[in-house]
């Protein structure tokens, strides 16, 4: 019983998101307009699975008590490197995707590098970075256009066993392959610990700098395999700066809306791919009842807030005002 | 046994280090042996926390050397120190405040099953390394921000122990420990000596000393005074050797009882949550009220609440007969009230450590430093002059930033910053943890001066020794109620244990050598 109770204490944040899906999503699916197929399932794990990948990364930096400013950037470069490598036969796309995964992981552990030996804040620095990358993006792609392995695309964005969405067996393999390991490491831990209290891990003889690069390199790696799925959806690649900057937000406020704390040391991965399709129901939402998609921004805005909202009322049971402070 | 005992397990020698101009360590020597438990004594900045750094590879020396068992070494990490079989329990707690209490244990090394940390292993080593410490009371998956100070400390302890140490370092381990707890380590750390463990201790409470030491090394200004057998000198001489000077009497002289007075504060049925339940006392300009018991039985709540900081108080509270709402520490400090609450966490609730001693001091008072919200600087420097002057607070400059101040200099800037407002009444919690015998010695001689001038005074303290030097009186609290009330000559050390442990006055015999 006890074990229970440190276990929801936990993982309140990952419950509050994954009870604000469930309940979103229903309300989507109880006014659906036609009859519910495989493919309304498919086409909402589709949209949901690329921001909850880039909101894992976003997770994975931010538990460190850091933030990765230039993750959208790095989805948008790896979508337009994916256009140009990810093409031909079998082997060809195969190399092209490890391309593609080692060029954002390359983008993350730059992040990391410079945040740890160059000791710089993380926000100037991938500020800076994520203008590098969405450089090298444009460079690659001043305008629109390429081509991908469409067999390929269309087999990860399609069914498989005619009902599950391939994208959310990826989705589910990363959080197996890097997720889980990453959480239940030495390495993982010592993330949550540097977010927690960077000196007493220190004190402690923890891995600080193994750690903040893992986060930072996971981070750039979980991004690309975004980059992968945008260009497995649009059969281009687009230097974008308007998807860049959103995905970027919208995974801070994926990240918040799961649970996991800004200042570092609190939350799951879990909760922040939760937050995600939580985020991502909004425009569903506002489909099924009609409203004009000029809304959406105002929506959103109002979810997010009422979201944090909700999850601030704890405070209101606080009768220690010195706990408001920690 | 006695062979071992001979052998120099662990020597340092000659080392030295500064800080930016300032001499921690100034040729330092250091012997530890096996089976042996060594006090290290001396003043907040004597050098002690910056030799065993050196030891623990937290910080580099300058120059000198170490050798362990026979091999030079040197640390350029803590891990490096662990790896070596170094540990050091820190003071300032090195626990992580979002993991659970096992994850901490086990923070960097925790038991391993297909590469990934086994939580079921862990969780039952866990339970024995808290067991081993005197602690099987705490649950391994509690959070530890969830923790009071003293069940945190015993975690810390525990996680010393889990790293197997050859030569284990306790740095003011002890400092927030009750006194049955403290018992409990007493008996841990003879049994882990016995096992052939080198310990290292640093501790400001005397008796604590006397318990256990086998041999003290005596350190003043970064430099080794003397080192000897554990008993062959008597208090006074020890302290003597710390300070560099004649030792007088620790607290100020009582001064007779006056009576005459209207209580500036008194409070009715005071309650919170369960924590605090039917606190009523009052409280009389020139008077010092101690507040005893176990740690944890809502004293910490009781200046809380007084001060404004806890929401949803029941109960009375009364200035100058006049009943008033305290609802924030803005309102207790106005001038008809004329609060000041020292705060148990100085490093967290008392200063902006990286902001400069002159900001520190000016933070309580800017009210009255300023003009139309503009802050008249001839004005702040004027208070912080006097301020500096009257806590002969030992800092380069006052531009310092405090965080590089020593404990004890930085309690001080603490009490300063709120004796500017000269407050009527003085709340403090347990203000002098893990400070100097000298330091110590200042803030109880400026408490009984402060009361002399009018100034009523709270003083929660977990040291038995300086509720009964210090106080007139002495509210003993368990459970979050007044259990018994002490006055003058009743407040001895029988009482104040047999009361916090809500035993019957006069039913538990004394300990040993206690009182300085």
């Amino acid at each position: 019983m006890s074990g229970l109770r440190y276990w929801y204490a936990e993982n309140r944040g990952t419950t509050f998101a994954f009870g604000l899906f469930v309940l979103m999503f229903a309300i989507y699916l109880f006014n659906y307009p036609s009859t519910l197929s495989a493919n309304v399932f498919l086409t909402a794990a589709n949209k949901a699975v690329l921001l909850a990948l880039v909101s894992m990364g976003q997770a994975l930096v931010v538990l460190t008590a850091g933030i990765d400013l230039s993750i959208g950037m790095t989805l948008v470069l790896t979508n337009c490197l994916g256009s140009w490598i990810v093409t031909g036969d079998a082997l060809h796309s195969a190399l092209g995707i490890a391309g593609v995964l080692a060029a954002g992981a390359l983008c993350g552990a730059l992040n990391g590098a410079i945040i740890i030996f160059g000791r710089l804040q993380p926000i100037v620095t991938t500020i800076a970075t994520g203008a590098v990358y969405y450089g090298l993006a444009l460079l690659l792609r001043p305008v629109p256009g390429g081509s991908t392995n469409e067999d390929l695309a269309d087999a990860l964005t399609g069914k498989v066993a005619g009902v599950v969405p391939a994208s959310l067996l990826i989705l589910l393999a990363a959080v197996v392959i890097v997720w889980i390991p990453f959480k239940r490491s030495v390495v993982g831990r010592a993330a949550y610990a540097t977010g927690s209290s960077e000196s007493a891990a220190f004190l402690s003889g923890m891995p600080i700098m193994r750690a903040k690069f893992a986060s930072y390199t996971l981070a750039g790696l979980l991004a690309a395999i975004g980059g992968l799925f945008l260009t497995f959806f649009t059969y281009t690649g687009e230097a974008s700066l308007g998807s860049a900057n959103s995905y970027t937000l919208f995974s801070i406020a994926a990240v918040v809306i799961g649970g996991v704390s800004l200042l570092g040391g609190k939350g799951s991965a879990i909760g922040a791919i939760f937050g995600a399709f939580a985020f991502r129901s909004i425009g569903d939402l506002l489909f099924v009842f009609n409203v004009d998609a000029l809304w959406q921004p105002l929506f959103q805005g109002v979810i997010l807030l009422l979201s944090v909202a909700i999850g601030a009322c704890g405070l209101f049971r606080v009768r220690n005002r010195l706990e408001w402070f920690q | 046994m006695r062979q071992d005992e001979e052998q120099s397990f662990f020597q340092m020698s000659g080392v030295s280090k500064s800080y930016g101009g300032a001499i921690a360590l100034d040729y330092a020597d250091l012997t530890v042996r096996r089976g042996r438990i060594h006090a290290i004594l001396g003043e907040n900045g004597a050098g002690k926390s910056t030799l065993l750094k050196v030891m623990s590879g937290v910080v580099q020396p300058d120059e000198g050397t170490m050798h362990l068992d026979g091999h030079q070494v040197s640390f350029a990490s803590p891990a490096e120190a662990n790896a070596a079989g170094i540990v050091c329990v820190y003071q300032e707690l090195s626990l992580i405040p979002d993991l659970s209490v096992a994850d901490n244990i086990f923070a960097s090394n925790p038991p391993l099953r297909f590469g990934m940390i086994d939580r079921r292993a862990q969780r039952r080593q866990a339970e024995a390394a808290l067991a081993r410490a005197g602690a099987a009371d705490i649950n391994p998956l509690a959070k530890v921000r969830d923790l009071p100070l003293s069940r945190q400390q015993m975690v810390e302890l525990a996680k010393g122990l889990a790293r197997e140490p050859r030569i284990l370092i306790l740095d003011e381990a002890t400092s927030a420990l009750t006194a049955p707890d403290v018992a409990r380590v007493i008996e841990v750390l003879k049994r882990l000596r016995d096992e052939g463990l080198a310990l290292l201790f640093i501790s400001h409470r005397m008796h604590e000393v006397k318990a256990l030491a086998d041999e003290c090394t005596v350190y003043r200004n970064g430099r080794h005074v003397m080192s000897f057998e554990a008993g062959t000198r008597s208090d006074n001489e020890v302290i003597e050797m710390m300070i560099g000077r004649k030792y007088q009497h620790a607290f100020p002289d009582k001064p007779e009882r006056r009576l005459a007075a209207e209580p500036v504060l008194a409070c009715r049925d005071l309650a919170w949550n369960d924590t605090l339940q039917g606190v009523s006392f009052s409280l009389k300009p020139g008077e010092i009220l101690g507040l005893g018991g176990l740690d944890g039985q809502g004293q910490r709540e009781l200046l809380l609440a007084l001060f404004g900081v806890l929401r949803g108080c029941a109960g009375k509270i009364e200035i100058d007969g006049k009943a008033v709402s305290i609802a924030s520490p803005v309102v207790a400090r106005a001038n008809e009230i004329g609060m000041a609450l020292i705060p148990e966490d100085r490093k967290t609730e008392g200063l902006m450590l990286p902001m400069s001693v002159r900001e520190n001091l000016s933070f309580a008072a800017l009210d009255r430093m300023s003009t139309a919200g503009v802050i008249d600087r001839d004005r702040q420097q004027s208070f912080v002059d006097r301020m500096m002057e009257l806590l002969a607070i030992k800092s380069f400059r006052v531009d310092a930033p405090v965080g590089s101040l020593s404990g004890g200099n930085q309690q001080k800037v603490v009490i300063a910053k709120w004796l500017i407002r000269q407050p009527r009444i003085l709340l403090l919690s347990d203000p002098t943890r893990g400070i100097d015998v000298g330091t110590k010695q200042e803030i109880y001689q400026l408490l009984r001066r402060l009361a002399d001038e009018g100034a009523a005074i709270v003083f929660y303290s977990t040291d038995y020794d300086e509720l009964i030097g210090c106080c007139d009186r002495v509210l003993v609290l368990y459970e979050g109620r007044i259990k018994k009330e002490l006055v003058g000559s009743e407040i001895t050390e029988q009482n104040l244990i047999a009361s916090a442990l809500d035993l019957p006055v006069g039913q538990v015999p004394a300990s040993t050598g206690v009182a300085l």
